[in-house]
């Protein structure tokens, strides 16, 4: 018996758990921001300036804050997203000339609901309705690369003006870097298979006609999802970062890798592409290295190369990608990745 | 009564097809469950996010997992 299957059936029944459920986590989130602090420091008679209590404080503290974030926000992404369809996307790029095409499709990217399971289709369909590549591109770039958990998470830790700054540098890498790689000529490095499939039929469009309530269920089961899969390498990165919060001196980055260090970005998204990681799971590390005096600009660089560019996305796109378009795709949204960081160092210090 | 699961093999199209047995099994139908993993193939029927649940031809859920009981709805009028 799933949750949703033991809630009251009816129409109100399901309001009244949605406020609730939104009640109970906006009380929760508000317990937190104070509680961590009566039980070490009143309760356990912790010393609040001792490296040890930073560490657990941050921890616990932490913990709590991501998971209560990440539920939120999964769910109400889900629910909305569920308004939206690939297949409706793929009808409103089909046939759009590049340039225009790029910046609707970085767009769109962002909003629409797309598994990386759904890859291959989702290519395949594009090309049968007349999307160029590299506006099919830019899609595939943004997707991934403007991250709703990053930006909810970038949102309450560091405010809406880095927010601002990461989805409006993610747009315009998913749409240049699109648009450069469309300019370059990439049909003779497509799988010839894309273009000889063909869509059947009437296109089915995944969420059309949903109720409400079955909305609400796939959020919910998003949320589980989710949590399920990432909760140790959430746990691993909010350890990390609770150790660099309490044990790295205060501006320790700054001496070695501040806006004057020239490689700090370079170095940071040479790390990030490799590492596969959820946006959550980095978080915490982020805020801990930004503590520390790491530039933002170097961060942000270092966080969307890890969410742009995963290696289970790699070996997937090669079904319809060759290698030389692959590793073009690489190398450009990578560069794109590098420019933004050393933009935003130079910009924000 | 063919029902196909559609799907290149992600953990998402195994929890579809595994649903999918509980409810024909849960319904008592004579039913025959194939895996549908050939791009091309999955593409013939139009769809374009998977998993998808295709019944006597005819394609009833793309783009998710259901529980079991709407799934029972679905294959029910079918089943009659």
């Amino acid at each position: 018996m799933s949750v949703v299957e033991r809630l009251p059936t009816s129409r109100r029944g399901h309001w009244l758990t949605l406020v609730g459920g939104a009640s109970a986590w906006i009380v929760a989130y508000w317990v937190n921001g104070w509680l961590w602090d009566r039980v070490l420091y009143d309760g356990l008679g912790m010393d609040p300036e001792a490296r040890v209590t930073e560490t657990v404080h941050f921890f616990l503290y932490d913990t709590i804050k991501i998971g209560l974030l990440l539920v939120g926000i999964i769910f109400i992404v889900t629910v909305l997203r569920s308004y939206m369809s690939i297949e409706r996307t793929r009808a409103l790029l089909g046939g759009k000339r590049e340039g225009v095409g790029n910046v609707m499709a970085a767009g769109l990217g962002v909003i629409t609901p797309f598994c990386s399971c759904s890859a291959v289709p989702a290519f395949i369909g594009f090309v049968a309705a007349g999307v160029p590549i590299g506006v099919t591109l830019s899609f595939l770039i943004a997707s991934p690369l403007v991250n709703e958990i990053a930006i909810g998470m970038l949102f309450s830790l560091f405010g809406w003006q880095v927010t601002a700054v990461y989805v409006v540098a993610g747009l315009t890498i998913a749409i240049v870097a699109g648009w450069v790689l469309g300019r370059m000529g990439v049909q003779r490095w497509v799988e010839p298979f894309v273009f000889e499939t063909k869509l059947g039929g009437q296109v089915i469009d995944s969420t059309a006609g949903l109720t409400f309530d079955q909305r609400i269920q796939m959020g919910v089961e998003e949320v589980a999802t989710i949590l399920r899969k990432i909760w140790p390498y959430l746990l691993v990165g909010i350890g990390l970062g609770a150790v660099i919060h309490g044990w790295v001196p205060t501006d320790f980055f700054t001496t070695y890798a501040g806006p004057g260090n020239a490689f700090g970005v370079l170095v940071a998204v040479g790390i990030g592409v490799p590492l596969y990681s959820n946006a959550a799971g980095i978080m915490p590390m982020v805020q801990a290295l930004h503590e520390k005096g790491l530039p933002m600009g170097t961060l942000l660089a270092f966080m969307m190369s890890v969410v742009a560019l995963s290696l289970p996305e790699m070996i997937l796109l090669r079904r319809v990608l060759k290698p030389q378009l692959l590793a073009a795709f690489v190398g450009v949204v990578a560069t794109g990745i590098v420019a933004v960081g050393y933009l935003f160092n130079f910009i924000l210090a | 009564m063919i029902i196909k699961v559609l799907g290149p093999g992600c953990s998402n199209c195994k929890n579809l097809e595994r649903v999918t047995r509980e409810a024909v099994d849960g319904l008592g139908l004579d039913a025959t469950i194939e895996k549908v993993e050939d791009y091309a193939a999955i593409m013939g029927y139009g769809v374009m996010s998977t998993p998808a649940l295709v019944v006597d031809e005819k394609v009833v859920v793309s783009g998710r997992v259901p529980k079991v009981a709407e799934i029972r709805e679905l294959l029910a009028p079918a089943a009659a």
